[in-house]
């Protein structure tokens, strides 16, 4: 699934095509369908002779895609699958405090695994110069209640109740890096209950 | 100078009232009878005398019961006001500009006194006397973005200039427009701009942040923003809107003339000379439309104004549901003649 731009507004995230760079080490973060660029990318031309120096960091996306096998026998340096972001987080923190100067970083899967690991490299000093983005899978969002604050992950519909407030939330295009999340704002504030029937946007 | 700051509220009963001398000094935003947007900045120098330009920050009758308004809001939400790291030295920039400012243009109210980097401010109005040490983050009871922005009228952002854009990476706000600084804080120029409709195609933001990034030291520019609110509510915060949404829907004839508010911002635009950061303030001045048709001139115009915007404009501001009420309520104080060019207020 790829993302339309079209009628869309500049603080919503725009995602690339994950191409090999030169650079000391490698290392990739990626969930469900994520896996796909990471072997698109070591099928294409100058991308074999990285192997020996990538770390892929793996974990499966909201909607259940697994390719953990299929990465694996890549033959990357090191291969980890962790069951979802906030188990991987302290090992990618880890890895992007002490990353070396000219480390590549490469993000790819559902808008809520970018948005938080490309947050964490961003917060450790990593230059957004040496990091690439490509939107694969899923178009489930990661929603912050601007009410609450609370953050409800792998939105489908639209509005959606706050998994943790209860409120009807319209789902914006609004989109804060520091967060990796959209926002979301009660729909029926003005007119208590007329909450329009929730139509699935994201999949 | 006598003025008396009133006792009034911006929350529950609200009691706020502008004044007559208040509402002559209204800075009613529209200089033609139809609007839309525009980089429209100008030079921030001192204007009329009693004007809301005559000085840098004004200072009016509503002082005191918007710094407790501020108060209140920070008490039950700390993350209005916040600041990267790295903003810190802004904020003193900041500080230093207010305070040398009110007590150049104000020294019957405040005063700066300083012995090299030991300084000594004092609010009379807030009955503050402070020392501290200029640059010395722990010779304040708070940060000093927040500290000085507890004791100034409107909404502070402070935007750091780097990669040829600006970012929004600290502020003190809780008089906006239903914006949250919370989520928006750390974003580029375009991207805390995103949600506005139409004037990104319109070039308006790239020509913005084009002059902006070449704003000068020692010469601020201003300009005016407007919006609608229901109730003298100050806070009106996106994180609120459950509990102040449902008061658009209870405008009656007979009661918006009270109720409904103009919203002025007056935000001006300042290089910062140690950070190089700009600072933005944004005060708001809120003059109900019993208030506005008071001024002949200005109940016409607003009357033509609201009744032609475009929708897209009405919806964003959020008024696009009273927005025939407003109409027919306010063409009571239209009657066709023409509006002199400008917004000074010609009483008649």
């Amino acid at each position: 699934m790829s993302l339309s731009y079209e009628g869309t507004i500049p603080s919503r995230p725009r995602y690339g095509q994950l191409t090999p760079r030169p650079g000391s080490g490698h290392l990739f973060v990626a969930d469900g369908e994520g896996a796909d660029a990471i072997l698109a990318l070591f099928a294409g031309p100058g991308a074999k002779g990285m192997l020996a120096t990538t770390q892929i960091v793996y974990m499966p996306g909201p909607t259940g895609t697994d390719k953990s096998a299929e990465l694996e026998k890549l033959g990357a340096d090191i291969f980890f699958r962790a069951p979802d972001y906030s188990t991987a987080q302290p090992r990618l923190k880890r890895l992007f405090g002490s990353a070396h100067m000219g480390l590549q970083l490469y993000l790819t899967g559902t808008e809520g695994l970018i948005g938080q690991a490309q947050r964490d490299a961003i917060e450790a000093g990593l230059p957004h110069t040496a990091m690439q983005t490509e939107h694969r899978g899923s178009t489930v969002r990661r929603v912050q209640c601007v009410h609450c604050k609370g953050i409800t992950e792998n939105v489908r519909t639209d509005p959606f109740v706050c998994s943790h407030c209860g409120l009807n939330l319209f789902v914006r295009d609004h989109y804060s890096r520091r967060l990796a999340a959209f926002q979301g704002v009660n729909i029926d504030a003005e007119d208590p209950g007329q909450v329009p029937p929730q139509v699935e946007r994201f999949a | 100078m006598g003025i008396e700051f009133n006792k009034e509220t911006f929350r529950d009963d609200y009691t706020f009232k502008n004044s007559p001398a208040a509402v002559r000094r209204f800075p009613f935003p529209f200089p033609e009878d139809d609007y839309m947007y525009s980089v429209n900045m100008e030079p921030h120098v001192p204007g009329r005398k009693g004007s809301v330009f005559e000085h840098t920050f004004d200072v009016d009758e509503h002082y005191l019961a918007e710094m407790r308004d501020r108060e209140l809001v920070l008490k039950s939400d700390p993350l209005r006001c916040q600041s990267l790291p790295h903003m810190t030295l802004a904020g003193w920039d900041l500080l230093e500009l207010i305070m040398e400012s009110k007590a150049r243009d104000y020294p019957h109210w405040f005063e700066l006194h300083k012995s090299g980097d030991r300084w000594t401010w004092i609010n009379r109005p807030m009955e503050i006397e402070q020392s501290f040490t200029f640059l010395k983050d722990d010779t304040l009871p708070y940060g000093p973005l927040e500290y000085i922005t507890r004791q100034t009228q409107g909404d502070f952002t402070l935007q750091d200039q780097r990669d040829n854009t600006l970012y929004i990476d600290a502020g003190t706000v809780t008089t906006q427009a239903d914006w949250s600084l919370d989520f928006d804080v750390g974003m580029a120029f375009h991207e805390w701009h995103a949600p506005v409709p139409l004037a990104h195609n319109m070039g308006v933001f790239d020509r913005a942040l084009k002059f902006l990034l070449k704003l000068q030291l020692g010469s601020p520019v201003r300009r005016f923003n407007w919006t609608m609110t229901v109730d003298p509510l100050l806070d009106t915060s996106p994180e609120n809107y459950p509990k102040w949404g449902p008061s658009k829907t209870t405008l009656t004839m007979d009661t918006i003339g009270k109720r409904q508010h103009l919203r002025v911002e007056l935000q001006t635009l300042h290089r910062l000379p140690r950070s190089n950061a700009i600072a933005f303030p944004i005060r708001a001045y809120l003059a109900s439309f019993d208030d506005i048709v008071t001024m002949p001139k200005w109940g016409r115009r607003l009357h033509r104004v609201v009744r032609d915007v475009h929708p897209d404009l009405a919806t964003y501001k959020g008024f696009i549901r009273n927005r025939d009420l407003m109409v027919q309520w306010l063409s009571q104080y239209d009657d066709g003649k023409p509006t002199s060019p400008g917004w000074w207020p010609e009483p008649e």
